[in-house]
């Protein structure tokens, strides 16, 4: 549905009684299903937000880089939403949480290399 | 064991067809299958980080749902992370898997780590069903309290999921939240804002509690407004809009209905409606809010006017997003203030044009909402010519709107009809038969036009592209007014002579008939129309006898019918041809228009239903008796109950039409089920009485359906008692609606029919008095067969107590639809003076509700008596049980 859509059009298309607001950038849609009586220009600052965080964090993100990391998309997603609905407004604030919650694991990845390498020298 | 996640990606990936990667996919789905079977607990994380990318990419991927619940439960941040993520995207709330994560998660909640509290409030948050929600809700609420602001405001939000599951718990949650609105973080008090909003959505306690601390919002707004750059929260030059616009929802919701309240807001509305920024989008979405709060709320007259200011504004903007929003936001605003919104017509007018389809969508909507009687000439000239250029899958919406305008708005039936036939010409195929019903009720209904409508179709018709609609009631009106067309009667001034000769009209009608790109139905209006024309245009009544005969043999049954039965009127009864086709009674419009209401706006009008109609009558009473109230009444109920029916197609409120037409077979409204039914068996009664022989079971043939009425609308003259054999149904046979044959059953009752097998006698049926009357005693003798229980066979003795007697007898039966009645001839059509038992008929019903439904019959006599018309009537209630 989206894909047919014109570049000079709106970008919001009714849907099954619902809204889909989608937001194109280069090759990548980012498209937003809400309730009919969501604003839709709100949605598409939300887009932008969650984009503009994504860029921060993998640093000119593109597309390979969501496919590969797709989890850690995931993770930064949920510390923009939650419940579909708005969390965090200050992209530093996200930006600050996620790379706690990263170094938490390279703490816990190093300690148990360390640990399975204890092991294994033990068990030599 | 097995490869990383990254590697499987890229493998899948490099796949060239779909083949291929269903194949890559397989495989690794069996590898991690293994996997899971083994209990590997090293690479869990990984395995089921390569589960969700099947599950992203569409395959089925629940034998890992498990695993999911095994990493929430183990003790390590990753794993838990990944655990979550994998709850999350893999699983629903329709999962009976969701409740085992209950106990990990109750414990996560009350973790050390904030960030896996964190995880524990957000998976909560995504997609807890009720009963956890309920679990877990006093958890949630501590932390609504917490210290920490990342926990806070994520408890916020999780809360938000929790009032929509389970609305109860809104009472615990209303304190803590008005806590969170005098937070300093900006992310809590995002939440915390959108809590609210929920809470108020949902209790009107909760709205009357923060209608007191509208105060706070109103500050918080305010310095969000002036406050100078604030980098964190700066979103190009506007400080954190989206706490704005959260803000102004919250206060819409507050401010609705309550005078005071709108006050305290009103000036930091104005404010942000003055102040903010138009040139970006997030100022624009700030604006979009503050003028749907500002025409939400008790505002004052000013900043009303600035809204639509800004609306005008956005009207006008190049930016089609801009433009959706101000036509959406029109369309709520046009019902409470027109005027304001008539300004910017033309504009709107303009983006119906426009290449964009959503934006077309609302601009219509928009321009329905606004006609009035003044301008409805001018902007329906603008949408027909809209008509001519649109896209074809607008053309259908398009045209069903401007129908509906032209009949609510139409200021004389002379620019009504022309209208209509305009729109049959632009966009033939998508008037729908609805439009066409109440068309030709207008025509009917307007006898001084008559002459011109036909003459104007004749015109019109030159042109004719096959488009159904414009065919059908063309067809018609020359079948009806065609001696209009030949001696140019009521000719309107300023109107060009038109002279055609009796052969030009047929020839329009033969060449609907001939045309390929029609319909049945279409052809069976033609064959109508053909018929009529015979008496209207006598000097062609061998050509009309001709074409009618062509279709004898057609494959569709209805035409068949209709040819052979025509064919044998022009034929064989041509004395009664005169009076069989007098033009149809005026049809009662007022019905009609009621009907439309409910057909064109979807709604359902409770007191829809006008005054009895002419049609009804003069079906059901060929003997000339009056109309009897009472059983109109009924019939009005059941027209009232086909309003009622939840169904919104138009077929079903052009089916109730054909029902009003006094049309037989009811079969094309299957919203006429069992709820008509049961709650007016008299009514059903009545539509028996007029469907009559045979109702058959209901057919979803709407199309077939729509033939029906007009050929019934044959103006069914009283013949008298004429059985007319070779015109009769051989009823009880379920077929497509054998509408024409009806009018005619409905004289008569007698079927032709195979010979009833002699009954055995069944044992203990009495014989019962059916009706007595002072002159007149029938009784009914039953018996069943003994191969088929649902049949009764009666054998009904007619007596004549008086002292004249009786001739021209003639008896006839209707029956509900769940029965079907057949009748043979009577031994004889007179009855001796002072005879018991003298005349006997056998009659057959079938109860296709045996043992869960009685029978009941409604009874009717007609004879001649000394020389008078006597018609009796009555209903059989005291069949034995059993039958």
């Amino acid at each position: 549905m989206i894909l047919s859509r014109g570049p000079k059009l709106c970008n919001f298309l009714e849907w099954r009684g619902l809204k889909v607001v989608y937001k194109r950038y280069a090759s990548l849609y980012f498209c937003m299903c809400v309730d009919a009586d969501d604003n839709e220009l709100e949605t598409l600052e939300i887009i932008h937000h969650f984009v503009e965080i994504l860029d921060r964090y993998f640093g000119n993100v593109c597309e390979l880089d969501l496919i590969f990391n797709f989890h850690k998309a995931y993770y930064i997603l949920d510390e923009v939403l939650i419940a579909g609905e708005l969390q965090e407004t200050s992209k530093k604030s996200v930006a600050r949480v996620i790379a706690a919650q990263d170094t938490l694991i390279e703490h816990a990845k190093e300690q148990s290399n360390s640990l399975s390498n204890i092991i294994a020298q033990a068990t030599k | 064991m097995g490869s990383r996640l990254r590697d499987m990606i890229r493998s899948i990936r490099a796949c060239k067809t779909a083949a291929e990667e269903r194949s890559v996919v397989a495989k690794e789905c069996a590898l991690l299958r293994n996997a899971f079977k083994d209990n590997d607990q090293d690479y869990r994380h990984r395995n089921v980080a390569k589960l969700m990318f099947i599950h992203m990419l569409g395959y089925p991927t629940h034998f890992g749902q498990m695993e999911c619940i095994k990493l929430i439960a183990a003790g390590s941040f990753p794993e838990k992370r990944i655990g979550y993520l994998g709850l999350m995207l893999l699983l629903d709330e329709r999962q009976e898997v969701l409740m085992l994560v209950t106990n990990s998660l109750k414990n996560d909640l009350g973790h050390t780590n904030q960030f896996i509290v964190g995880l524990g409030l957000c998976a909560l948050g995504n997609i807890c069903t009720a009963e956890m929600a309920r679990d877990l809700a006093p958890e949630v609420e501590k932390l609504l309290q917490s210290n920490n602001s990342y926990i806070r405001k994520k408890a916020a939000l999780c809360s938000v999921r929790i009032v929509r599951k389970v609305p109860d718990l809104v009472e615990y949650l209303t304190v803590p939240a008005t806590g969170l609105l005098t937070d300093k973080h900006h992310g809590v008090l995002v939440a915390g804002v959108k809590l609210c909003t929920e809470l108020c959505q949902s209790n009107e306690l909760a709205l009357e509690h923060f209608r007191k601390h509208v105060s706070t919002m109103v500050r918080v707004l305010k310095n969000l407004v002036v406050s100078g750059y604030a980098p964190e929260y700066d979103v190009s030059g506007i400080t954190d809009p989206f706490l704005q616009i959260r803000l102004l929802r919250l206060l819409r919701l507050l401010g609705n209905g309550d005078a005071d309240v709108s006050d305290a807001m009103s000036d930091v509305l104005a404010q942000v409606a003055t102040n903010t920024e138009s040139n970006k989008n997030a100022g624009n979405a700030i604006l979009y809010e503050c003028v749907q709060t500002i025409m939400a709320v008790e505002a004052i007259g000013g900043l009303r006017v600035l809204a639509i200011n800004i609306l005008g504004r956005f009207l006008a903007n190049r930016d089609n997003n801009i433009r959706y929003v101000a036509l959406n936001t029109l369309v709520k605003v046009v019902s409470v203030d027109t005027q304001a919104v008539q300004r910017h017509r033309t504009t709107i007018v303009e983006c119906v044009k426009d290449s964009d389809i959503s934006i077309r969508r609302r601009a219509l909507e928009l321009v329905c909402a606004l006609v009035n009687e003044n301008n409805v000439k001018v902007l329906t000239k603008e949408l027909v010519e809209y008509l001519k250029v649109s896209d074809p899958d607008f053309k259908g919406d398009l045209t069903a709107r401007i129908a509906g305008l032209v009949q609510k708005f139409a200021p004389n039936k002379q620019w009504y009809i022309d209208q209509m036939i305009l729109l049959m010409v632009e966009a033939g195929k998508y008037v729908t038969n609805e439009v066409i019903r109440s068309l030709v009720v207008v025509i009917s209904n307007a006898n001084d036009l008559q002459g011109y409508v036909v003459r104007t179709l004749y015109r019109v018709f030159q042109a004719w592209d096959g488009q159904e609609s414009l065919g059908q009631v063309t067809v018609w009106c020359i079948g009806e007014y065609g001696e209009f067309l030949i001696n140019s009667a009521n000719e309107l001034e300023g109107e060009d002579p038109l002279t055609v000769a009796e052969s030009d009209a047929v020839d329009v009608v033969e060449s609907v008939l001939k045309d390929s790109r029609v319909t049945p139905t279409t052809v069976a209006f033609a064959l109508t129309a053909l018929l009529k024309l015979s008496t209207r245009l006598p000097t062609c009544a061998d050509r009309i006898k001709n074409l009618i005969l062509e279709h004898k043999g057609s494959l569709v049954l209805e035409l068949q019918q209709r040819a052979i039965e025509f064919g044998s009127i022009l034929t064989k009864h041509s004395e009664l041809k005169a009076t069989l086709l007098e033009r149809m009674p005026v049809l009662d419009e007022a019905t009609y228009s009621a009907k439309n209401e409910m057909g064109v706006d979807g709604q359902q009008t409770a007191a829809a239903v006008a005054s009895e109609s002419d049609a009804n009558g003069h079906l059901k009473q060929p003997n000339g008796i009056g109309k009897q109230p009472a059983a109109t009444a009924n019939l009005m109920d059941l027209l009232s109950f086909t309003d009622e029916q939840p169904s919104t197609s138009s077929n079903s409120s052009g089916n109730a039409l054909l029902d009003l037409l006094g049309n037989g077979p009811l079969d094309g409204s299957n919203s006429l089920t069992s709820s008509a039914k049961h709650s007016a068996g008299g009514a059903d009664m009545l539509l028996d009485l007029l469907s009559l022989d045979g109702p058959a079971p209901p057919t979803s043939a709407p199309t077939s359906t729509a033939a029906a009425p007009l050929a019934g609308l044959l103006d069914v003259d009283p013949l008298g008692n004429i059985p007319l054999g070779n015109l009769s149904l051989s009823g009880g046979t379920p077929k497509g609606p054998p509408a024409v044959v009806d009018p005619f059953a409905n004289l008569t009752s007698t079927a032709m029919l195979a010979s009833v097998p002699s009954p055995d006698p069944a044992p203990g049926f009495p014989t019962i008095v059916a009706m007595q009357t002072s002159g007149l005693k029938i009784s009914f003798d039953f018996t069943k067969p003994a191969d088929s229980p649902k049949t009764t066979i009666i054998k009904a003795f007619y007596s004549n107590l008086s002292s004249n007697p009786y001739t021209d007898f003639v008896f006839q039966a209707a029956v509900p639809k769940f029965m079907q009645l057949q009748l043979e001839p009577a031994t004889s059509g007179i009855l001796p003076a002072n005879s018991t038992n003298s005349v006997t008929q056998l009659i057959r019903l079938t109860n296709n509700m045996h043992g869960q439904k009685a029978l009941v019959m409604k009874l009717r006599v007609s004879y001649k008596a000394n020389g008078n018309n006597v018609l009796e009537q009555g209903q059989v209630n005291n069949f034995p049980a059993g039958l």
